[in-house]
């Protein structure tokens, strides 16, 4: 891992203007706010939390798809150095190059109208980064050999492949650009178990060989927990805590990432009834709660919670936690 | 325990353009009062196709070979569920002494009627209560499932609550009827963890109260784990293994069922590698001779898994599998 991150964002937030409101300021739903986090190159960093925390958004706002409404976000991957709040033209093009996305659905992101190779293929052509057809042709069966799709795949359509074969196309997609950058949204969540470990294990492999920098957005603690190197859990918008992958799942800080975990249902049938359960459900981000996001959910609220919005403290070099208690919490649930 | 279902030899068959297809090939099992059983399988193994047969429930191109036999235990004697036809003998179980949650309830709810005004109808097709009694019932089933201000809600439509509360809104829907079978289809699949886990429970206090029996249809073995007595595995429509949850979720003895327990991440063993089971389904319409899991089957005997179709053998009294390797280990293995 080399010092400077490849991406760094400072206090980076994502706003979307609401209709109505014709008196007064604007109504806005704040579905990323203030997010400082630095995702280290060659990381495979985990991005977690429930529907509605702001994790797909923040993803898209790295890849520039997203509008970006404050902050700071560099890019930096050693050859090129970007500012992307402020990125245009070529500049933001070559970037579209450099960062990628795999998508959720591979039933929904695959043209049925397409062969496998000129799904491939398209981003190589709309990017212009090949001369000649037989270089394109060249790069298409490089990295389906990569995603393990062979010669015969390429000249099928996306109906006659099962869900995991389209995942790979869809992998093979994204990466046939090169790309240093890969936000994988929500990747394996369609798939089946038996297939979601193969996916998963590609995932790990290419990023080894290619030396990848992934973005894993994931609302499956178990599958974060075991790829990846790092992980943010977000709530409503805001990071709640970050660490590496272990020491989160050892010594979770914040009681949100506390409550996740315990949510996970055990495979072993007498841990029942044991997990500690949460109340309620995420407010909507058009009417965020003040202070504390988490404080309408949270079992150890209290006052300061309500009326201040906590700040990321630093435990560690690489841990840090939003929460008002938790050394006071820390303390209490070390064992006697 | 009294008996409540007893399904045997369910063979279903759709017609299709491109020729016959087999969804369910020959599965048998059986259902006791207050019992939640999981039925697990991953997508095309057929197991929400089984559970609709309880209600024949299928599309009109669905065939069920004369075997089928599925005879439902009611207080005034069993009825045979296949010699149903009209719609009216039908409403006997459809809603009824059964009833069904779905996995999107969004998708379920009809968008421009209220939830209240959806739950009475029913109540008024299945029971012979009047228009108010069926309102009160409701609204007490709404809070019963822990829907706050429940009277409010009943105004209101499907698109105006969270997935959390929609589901618990279908739920109460469901059981407002006090079927004697509850048919859950992925119930939790679409929910984040933390409300998964508060559907859950909510699920395991009702099956206490009113003591139905439920077919519980999942693909997460950990939903499993928290919820059912018993499981029955299934793979591209057989069922290939079936016992107490704890025997099969301990002592997995199919290579498929083992094969989906190694596949999944263990927040224990983080160090684990993750052991996907090789290869795809196979379409319905290819499917292999013999074993339907000789195609992916690591420990495939050639000649025999690839040409005769396994047997149940017993594991224990309550543990069956059928597995060629088990026949081949005398089943002590």
């Amino acid at each position: 891992m080399s010092d400077t991150p490849l991406i760094s964002t400072k206090r980076l937030s994502v706003h979307y203007p609401l209709r109505g409101g014709l008196i007064g300021p604007k109504p806005v739903v704040r579905a990323v706010e203030g997010v400082s986090v630095d995702i280290a190159k060659g990381n495979f960093f985990g991005l977690v939390g429930e529907s509605g925390s702001g994790k797909t958004t923040l993803g898209r706002a790295l890849l520039r798809a997203a509008p970006i409404t404050q902050g700071d976000v560099v890019y930096d991957d050693g050859e090129v150095r970007y500012d992307l709040p402020t990125l245009a033209g070529s500049e933001l093009k070559e970037y579209r190059t450099r960062a990628q996305l795999i998508f959720q659905d591979p039933y929904a992101a695959l043209s049925p109208r397409m062969t496998v190779r000129d799904i491939i293929a398209e981003p190589l052509e709309v990017m212009g980064l090949t001369k000649s057809r037989a270089e394109t042709d060249e790069r298409v069966r490089e990295i389906a050999a990569k995603c393990r799709l062979n010669l015969e795949h390429l000249r099928r359509f996306p109906h006659a492949f099962s869900g995991g074969q389209r995942q790979r196309i869809s992998i093979a997609r994204a990466l046939v650009s090169r790309p240093r950058f890969v936000v994988a949204d929500e990747s394996v969540a369609a798939l089946d178990v038996s297939i979601q470990a193969d996916v998963l294990n590609l995932l790990k492999e290419i990023q080894a060989e290619m030396g990848l920098t992934f973005l894993f957005i994931s609302h499956d603690l178990s599958v974060v927990a075991h790829v990846c190197d790092h992980v943010a859990v977000m709530y409503l918008g805001r990071l709640v805590e970050t660490a590496p992958t272990r020491e989160l799942f050892a010594a979770p800080r914040h009681p949100y990432t506390k409550a996740l975990l315990s949510a996970i249902p055990s495979l072993d049938p007498d841990d029942r009834g044991k997990a500690q359960r949460l109340e309620g459900e995420i407010p909507s981000p058009t009417n965020p709660p003040p202070g504390c996001k988490f404080q309408t959910r949270c079992p150890y609220a209290i006052d300061r919670c309500r009326k201040e919005e906590p700040k990321l403290d630093h435990l560690g070099s690489e841990h840090d936690v939003a929460c008002h208690r938790w050394e006071e919490l820390a303390q209490m649930s070390e064992p006697a | 325990m009294t008996r409540l279902l007893d399904v045997e030899n369910l063979t279903l068959q759709f017609d299709t353009d491109e020729g016959r297809i087999t969804a369910v090939d020959n599965v048998s099992f059986s259902l006791d009062q207050g019992e939640v059983m999981g039925l697990v399988g991953e997508s095309g193994s057929g197991k929400s196709v089984t559970a609709k047969s309880l209600m024949k429930l299928n599309p009109r191109n669905a065939v069920y070979t004369p075997e089928t036999k599925i005879t439902l235990h009611l207080d005034d004697g069993p009825v045979d569920i296949m010699s149903l036809s009209t719609s009216t003998e039908l409403q006997v179980v459809r809603g009824g002494a059964i009833s069904m949650i779905f996995q999107e309830p969004m998708a379920s709810f009809a968008p421009a009627i209220s939830i209240g005004d959806q739950m009475v109808e029913q109540l008024l097709i299945h029971s012979d209560m009047n228009k108010k009694r069926a309102r009160e019932v409701s609204v007490e089933m709404l809070d019963r499932v822990g829907i706050s201000d429940p009277s409010k809600r009943f105004n209101q439509y499907a698109f105006e609550l969270s997935g959390g509360m929609r589901q618990r809104a279908m739920i109460a829907m469901a059981l407002s009827t006090r079927p004697k079978l509850l048919i859950a289809d992925e119930p939790t699949t679409a929910l984040d963890v933390t409300i998964q886990a508060q559907v859950i429970d909510l699920m395991k206090d009702l099956v206490s109260e009113f003591g139905m029996g439920i077919v519980f249809i999942t693909h997460d073995l950990g939903v499993i784990a928290q919820t059912a007595d018993s499981v029955a595995v299934m793979y591209l429509g057989r069922l290939i293994e079936q016992g107490p949850v704890r025997e099969v979720l301990r002592n997995p003895a199919h290579p498929y069922t083992r094969g989906l327990l190694d596949a999944l991440p263990d927040l224990e063993d983080l160090d684990r590698p993750l052991h996907p089971v090789p290869g795809d389904i196979p379409s319905p319409l290819e499917r292999p001779p013999g074993c339907v899991f000789n195609t992916r089957c690591s420990q495939v005997i050639e000649g025999i898994c690839t040409t005769r179709v396994p047997q149940f053998t017993d594991v224990s009294e309550t543990h069956r599998v059928a597995c060629h390797l088990m026949d081949q280990a005398g089943g002590a293995k």
